[in-house]
């Protein structure tokens, strides 16, 4: 699905990515694991596209494609989808008119038609339901006025909607009380099958005990340092990051 | 120094020339009005950036090197010029080159209603013409006294609603340059209730300065809700000017979108002369190219326990300019005063600019007055998030620059002029 060989990434004069090396495949759970500034979001920012990051050296591949080469819309397309930490609001446009625009012009890059008004309606109601969004929300200018809650679910409600091939969930978990985390990680179970990965990004284990994953990595100083199942998780939770920083420093 | 005062004063000549020419006698304003209006003219001059209500709209500088002829040919307009400028759910009204033109309007039959071209008016109507457009607060003003044509009277009767829009199509259109002083005056009665719609369009192949003149009374209790529609194209120069007078209970508002025209200045000043008034000013306005609309407001707050609104949005790309000056006077009377202002601007491009003037004058101490003002570019963040959902660069910036501008767009209540405005708005995006 997504093949990242040796990463690196810049803001400015500051090197962030260090050599990342990660292979997903389809109907795989990956977790991304690491202490505060070690290069977690950077590496959602650079896989989405954002352009405040330089990509200095190293290749990531998607589904056979230079995924470095895309905008970030025909990342999107090629589907990519990444459930930002801090959703933005946009007052003036509202979640149905955004959410249309977004499935028609992925349609229309896989060239298929533009859907029609009511299968799209049907869609909204079947995909809010997953999410246990008030339908009203849809309606609504995008995350505006939204609790955290609210938005972290919006997120996974684009996701349903847009059903992509590698979502890229970045701190999804922050900010939610118990029970929205539950619905956002039942949400997320929900929409995974053989034929799609996802890539969790999260400081805590908590997440972890909801949606279960195939592999953890743990990321420290723009390096993967350390890999393993499940139980690495556990273990780093125990243990605290404190150790690994103890294991790897790296001199700068 | 003596250079740009011969220069100021050859430029002032040269226009009263070429329209003395080709004038006859305005029969609706008094003579000694008028030659006190060329007084002022003269002694003023046409404003130019060193003038500080003109600062950034060089009137002077257009009509020196845009408007150099003598010779002044009009066109005359026909039905089908007018028909695609017409409103279908609006009585439509007809102004050509500053005359009112009875046989291209639509024929109506409203109680109370009394539609007539300036000309016409009795001597009593005559004695409200000029009492809030004074000669002697602004050159154009003069300027449109002295040689103003036979604009259009309106008047609405005690106590009467109307009960569709009444949109006045001003249409300018000539051979050659052509200077046009357009005048009117809305006299709303009390309990009365208007809609009107004034849209600015150039049908001409040739260079358009049209200065308009609006006087607009709205009595006790009375409502005039405005829509000023401005389309004018890339041969247009214009200034707009707006003097309104409000009474007790009374409620005006104006929301004014500015898509075409190479200069735009709308002067909008409105007098709450009485208690318990309400005034509300909108614009919207997006330039491109080496457009300039020049937007200031004057709102006078006489008397106590009046409300004003004022909205302004612009979106500037390219080489263009947009300004807002906005100035609100709060005199010593005006105790309980609500006074909002608000100015947004969006700059597509590093060479766009924006120039804001927020003014406030308070001299009452029970008030509450408030002023904002932003420009910036568009939200980059919300840029990136519309993109990393598959939307593409250009209809992401078009979802958010329609987001923007959608809360003035929404005020637009009259559906075929709102899908107008959202037609020409998405086409300039």
């Amino acid at each position: 699905m997504i093949s990242i060989k040796n990463l690196h990434a810049s803001i400015g004069e500051k090197e962030i990515l260090r050599g990342i090396n990660l292979e997903v495949k389809a109907g795989e759970v990956h977790a991304i694991m690491g202490p505060n500034g070690s290069g977690k979001s950077t590496l959602s920012s650079v896989l989405a596209g954002r352009e405040d990051y330089d990509v200095t050296e190293g290749e990531v591949t998607f589904n056979g494609k230079n995924l470095l080469d895309l905008s970030p819309e025909d990342r999107a397309r090629e589907g990519l989808f990444l459930a930002f930490q801090y959703p933005v609001e946009i007052p003036g446009v509202s979640n149905i008119n955004f959410l249309r625009t977004a499935l028609n012009e992925i349609r229309a890059y896989h060239g298929q038609e533009e859907m029609p008004a009511k299968d799209f309606l049907a869609l909204v109601k079947d995909k809010s339901k997953l999410v246990e969004l008030d339908s009203k929300l849809a309606s609504r200018s995008v995350n505006e006025g939204f609790s955290g809650g609210e938005k972290k679910r919006n997120e996974i409600f684009q996701m349903a909607m847009l059903n992509p091939k590698l979502a890229i969930l970045d701190e999804t978990d922050s900010g939610l009380d118990i029970d929205a985390l539950r619905i956002v990680a039942s949400g997320v179970n929900k929409l995974k099958s053989k034929d799609n990965a996802t890539i969790l990004i999260t400081h805590y284990q908590r997440l972890l005990d909801y949606i279960v994953p195939d592999f953890v990595h743990i990321l420290y100083k723009g390096r993967i340092v350390k890999s393993g199942g499940k139980e690495l998780a556990l273990e780093l939770e125990a243990k605290g990051y404190d150790e690994i920083k103890k294991e790897f420093e790296i001199a700068d | 120094m003596s250079l740009i005062v011969d220069n100021k004063s050859a430029v002032t000549q040269n226009l009263l020339e070429q329209l003395q020419k080709g004038s006859g006698k305005i029969a609706f304003i008094p003579d000694a009005e008028i030659i006190s209006a060329i007084r002022h003219l003269e002694n003023k001059g046409i404003p130019n950036n060193k003038h500080e209500d003109y600062k950034y709209c060089n009137i002077e500088a257009v009509l020196r090197k845009e408007f150099k002829s003598v010779e002044q040919s009009f066109n005359e307009l026909t039905n089908a010029d007018i028909a695609p400028l017409k409103l279908e759910e609006a009585i439509n009204l007809v102004v050509v080159n500053g005359n009112y033109n009875e046989s291209l309007s639509e024929k109506i039959i409203v109680k109370g209603l009394t539609v007539k071209s300036l000309k016409d008016i009795s001597s009593s109507q005559k004695t409200l013409l000029s009492s809030q457009a004074k000669s002697d607060t602004d050159a154009l003003i003069a300027l449109n006294t002295a040689f103003s044509n036979n604009g259009l009277f309106l008047d609405m009767e005690k106590g009467n609603v109307i009960p569709m829009p009444i949109h006045v199509i001003y249409v300018n259109s000539g051979n050659t340059e052509i200077v046009v002083n357009t005048r009117n005056f809305i006299h709303i009665q009390a309990n009365a209730e208007v809609t009107l719609v004034e849209s600015f369009f150039n049908t001409g192949s040739s260079k358009v300065f049209s200065n308009f003149v609006s006087e607009k009374f709205v009595g006790e209790n009375a409502k005039l809700n405005c829509f000023t529609f401005q389309n004018e194209g890339p041969l247009s120069y214009s200034v707009n000017t707006n003097q309104v007078k409000v009474n007790k209970y009374s409620t005006y508002s104006n929301t004014t979108t500015t898509l075409g025209g190479e200069l735009v200045r709308n002067n909008h000043n409105v007098e709450l002369a009485a208690s318990n008034c309400e005034v509300h000013l909108n614009g919207l306005f997006i330039t491109k190219g080496t457009q300039q609309v020049d937007n200031h407001t004057l709102i006078d707050h006489q008397m106590p326990n009046c409300e004003s609104n004022e909205l302004y949005k612009g979106i500037a790309k390219d080489k263009s300019v947009g300004t807002f000056n906005g100035k609100i006077f709060v005199r010593k009377d005006a105790q309980k005063t609500n006074a909002y202002q608000s100015s947004k601007n969006i700059l597509m491009s590093d060479d766009a600019t924006i120039n804001t003037k927020p003014q406030l004058e308070i001299y009452a101490d029970d008030v509450k007055c408030s002023h904002g003002t932003s420009t910036g570019k568009i939200d980059t963040e919300a840029l990136f998030y519309l993109k990393a959902r598959g939307i593409g660069e250009e209809s992401a910036r078009k979802l958010l620059l329609q987001a923007f501008a959608q809360e003035l767009i929404d005020k637009i209540e009259i559906p075929s002029l709102q899908e107008r405005v959202l037609h020409l708005f998405e086409k300039t995006l």
